[in-house]
């Protein structure tokens, strides 16, 4: 019914606001203390100031920037994770987020049970997890190890299970943190080569990373975020190359 | 796209007590995958397995009819079966809504990463909890053959009792989970308040032990009617009385209510770490 010039994500006006000075204080007795006596300052931190973008389905976008810019508050308000303190966030399709890797692994279970537990926690079902089972233990390539708690996996076993876990999804947009490809050499290939394989069936991709030369690589479009607001929206050389020029000029010589 | 395509639109918003219903349902088999996860830990972890959650309540029991043996005048026909049906619904509630303090750690590392209904993390403890309640079945239907205690027909009223003190559980845990993701302190405080409130229930002693002038604060203890609830079934081998019954089932829906309207209200704001 709606046209498929629809943007996948499309934000207007988006502002986020952190409550600092009421938030810092971690105690229900202090806080209660200060309500009674009325000192309650409210210092408030402007993550992001009314940002409009809108992103087309199949467009690859990078999002760069300086620490504390607002990248990740910008995910955060895509990803559903906050709200907007004003402003509209719309998202339409499937959303994966490929943020955090194993996230919810816990090494008293199997590696089997810890696949169901992770993709439950992104909103699918145990069916559909157990359907999905066999091609993610071939894909991280521990069909043997499947039923062995998780403590006993290494480090790279349990990276090779998180990433087909998370990846073994046929979403329309994801979201992609940075240095998701994990393993050894020969791992890292099939990372990119299920990275790749995304991008070529036409999902709309959106990436936070610190490593230009990964935006560059992998987005057509890059946008650059300075204290909240967006700097510069446009080709990914083109952002990439002006913000590592801005970058320099900042750096002490 | 086309018309089974979710969208996400950050200003449509409903009622958000409806709405976070709805979210806990559709992430429902996340709450069932975390409830199994804390069982199977905990009894791999424990070499007495399944035991020691048994063993615990029989524990105190031993103490508390050993003490209570020394009162003459208190004297309880068939102690350990009285003290027992009543911990039985203690211990569960005291549980669950503990265990949800301790599940803020996970829900604020989860919920500022991915999105997810906070909601999962007390559904999850209220079931962990219900689990654990139905294993101390086990050890209750021991004590009860060994003290040639009769079993009741009442006994078939336990799902009722049951699905009260769930509810009631859920309320509160609602509302301690709620505050313990904003403030550290709550689990504490919770602590130092179940202690007392342990005490002021006529769990370890009779009603009628306590001092007519004193009377007035078992009635409005709310958890002196959810324990009769289980004590009179399993116990006395009668069915509550309408008053008690009608007190324990507003008890559990008051707590329900508003423990949800709390949550639905506050866990946007106290739900995440900047």
């Amino acid at each position: 019914m709606a046209s498929g010039t629809e943007p996948a994500i499309a934000l207007t006006g988006v502002s986020v606001r952190y409550r600092v000075a009421s938030e810092s204080i971690r105690s229900l007795k202090e806080y209660a203390i200060r309500r009674l006596q009325g000192r309650m300052d409210h210092g408030e931190l402007l993550a992001l100031r009314e940002v409009s973008l809108a992103i087309k389905p199949g467009e690859r976008v990078g999002i760069i920037g300086p620490n504390g810019a607002g990248k990740s508050t910008l995910f955060r308000v895509i990803a559903r994770v906050r709200r907007p303190s004003e402003g509209r966030v719309i998202v339409r399709g499937r959303v994966a987020p490929l943020l955090e890797l194993g996230l919810g692994f816990h090494g008293e279970l199997t590696g089997r049970e810890n696949v169901i537990l992770h993709g439950t926690l992104l909103g699918r079902s145990r069916v559909d997890m157990t359907d999905r089972m066999d091609r993610i233990a071939e894909f991280a390539e521990l069909e043997a190890f499947l039923d062995t708690p998780i403590r006993k996996y290494s480090t790279g076993m349990v990276a090779r299970l998180a990433f087909a876990a998370a990846t073994d999804v046929d979403p329309d947009v994801l979201l992609v943190d940075e240095a998701l490809a994990v393993g050894d050499e020969r791992f890292r290939a099939k990372c990119h080569a299920r990275m790749a394989g995304f991008r070529d069936r036409g999902k709309t991709f959106l990436l936070v990373s610190h490593l230009l030369d990964e935006v560059r690589e992998t987005c057509t479009r890059a946008i650059w975020i300075s204290e909240g607001r967006i700097e510069r929206d446009g080709p990914a050389v083109e952002v990439c190359d002006a913000y590592r020029a801005w970058a320099r000029s900042k750096a002490p010589a | 796209m086309d018309a089974g395509t979710p969208v996400y639109d950050s200003s449509r918003r409903g009622l958000r007590f409806v709405e976070e219903a709805r979210e806990l349902w559709a992430y429902r088999h996340f709450v069932f995958e975390l409830a199994s996860r804390d069982i199977k830990v905990r009894y791999k972890r424990s070499v007495l397995g399944v035991a020691w959650t048994m063993l615990s309540p029989l524990m105190a029991m031993v103490v508390f009819t050993l003490v209570f043996s020394k009162f003459q005048r208190l004297a309880i026909p068939n102690y350990p079966v009285y003290y027992l049906s009543a911990t039985l619904f203690w211990t569960f509630f005291s549980q669950a809504t503990s265990h949800v303090g301790s599940l803020t750690t996970d829900a604020l590392e989860i919920a500022n990463r991915i999105y997810i209904p906070r909601s999962v993390f007390v559904a999850s403890a209220v079931l962990v909890g219900l689990v654990n309640l139905l294993l101390s079945l086990i050890p209750f239907v021991l004590i009860v053959l060994v003290t040639g205690c009769p079993a009741h027909w009442t006994w078939l009223f336990l799902p009722v009792s049951l699905v009260i003190g769930t509810l009631f559980t859920a309320g509160v845990g609602l509302v301690v989970f709620t505050l313990a993701l904003r403030f550290v302190d709550v689990r504490d405080m919770y602590q130092a308040i179940l202690l007392p409130w342990f005490f002021l229930t006529p769990i370890v002693f009779d009603q009628s032990f306590v001092p007519p002038s004193w009377r007035w604060v078992l009635r409005y203890n709310p958890m002196t009617y959810l324990v009769e609830i289980f004590r009179a079934p399993l116990y006395n081998g009668w069915l509550p009385g309408p008053n008690t019954l009608a007190f324990a089932v507003l008890a559990a829906v008051a707590s329900l209510v508003a423990g949800w309207l709390f949550y639905a209200w506050k866990v946007e704001e106290y739900g995440l770490r900047n």
